[in-house]
């Protein structure tokens, strides 16, 4: 097959053209977080392949987990699962041709920032309360 | 030399070499992963500081260690299709691309076998 001809054609404006917008940085924030979560799980099958091996290495992976670095980790796994899965409903949303309306746009982008922060801390409240 | 005209050899395909399969998987696996992570999520915190036989004892349960299976499925499968996208978006070399599109589909892989051998094994007890 041959190539096809470059043509010197005009390029879009492309982001740093733009001012950023809440909806914009919203948008890059979902590929952040998928990206963050992708490599986090490795975190989830280290923790159950160490439960399946013995009781030392799991109290060791456990040591790693509520260790104050491991928790810090693991806060912001969290947000970013939260923030992803917002993000997605938002997509789906989307997806069946509702909430294109630029107010409810610019609502849902605030409602998914401010929810995930919230959930993210009812969570970790949840989470100290069954183990402090 | 193909005997096939340029139309012919690129019909249906889009940048990623396949049509709407991609799209409509990444969606099955989004909506699957409403009620899967937060089953996952809800073992997790309830499992919070356990001692290994509480989690070996809690797989014990078929539906336990089924819905986490199907939520590694649904999960991973989610994960790999994203990063195919992410991979197709920022990658430009064509080796290097193909070598990410690989490594990706090798990283979600031996996450999930690795996942299920501990869950099979501990929920089978043996």
């Amino acid at each position: 097959m041959p190539e096809p001809k470059s043509a010197a054609r005009p390029l879009s404006p492309h982001l740093q053209i733009y001012r950023p917008m809440l909806t914009m940085m919203m948008s890059i924030m979902h590929r952040i977080t998928g990206v963050g979560l992708y490599f986090g799980m490795v975190l989830l099958v280290w923790w159950f392949t160490a439960a399946a091996v013995s009781d030392g290495y799991f109290e060791l992976v456990q040591g790693f987990f509520f260790h104050w670095f491991g928790r810090l980790v693991l806060f912001g796994f969290t947000w970013a699962l939260i923030h992803h899965a917002l993000g997605g409903l938002r997509h789906l949303l989307w997806d069946t041709g509702r909430g294109f309306d630029l107010r409810v746009v610019e609502w849902l982008a605030r409602v998914n920032l401010a929810g995930s922060i919230i959930l993210t801390v009812i969570v970790w409240v949840i989470g100290y309360g069954v183990k402090p | 030399m193909s005997m096939r005209t340029p139309y012919k050899q690129t019909e249906g395909l889009g940048s990623a070499k396949s049509g709407t399969g991609h799209f409509w998987q990444q969606r099955m696996t989004a909506v699957a992963n409403i009620p899967l992570v937060l089953f996952l999520a809800y073992f997790l915190i309830r499992h919070l500081g356990a001692a290994r036989g509480e989690i070996v004892a809690s797989l014990q349960n078929p539906f336990t260690a089924i819905f986490l299976v199907l939520a590694l499925v649904s999960i991973l499968w989610h994960m790999r299709l994203g990063m195919q996208t992410v991979i197709e978006d920022y990658v430009h070399g064509h080796g290097l691309r193909l070598a990410c599109l690989m490594l990706n589909g090798f990283f979600t892989t031996a996450l999930g076998v690795a996942a299920f051998y501990a869950i099979f094994k501990m929920s089978f007890g043996v």
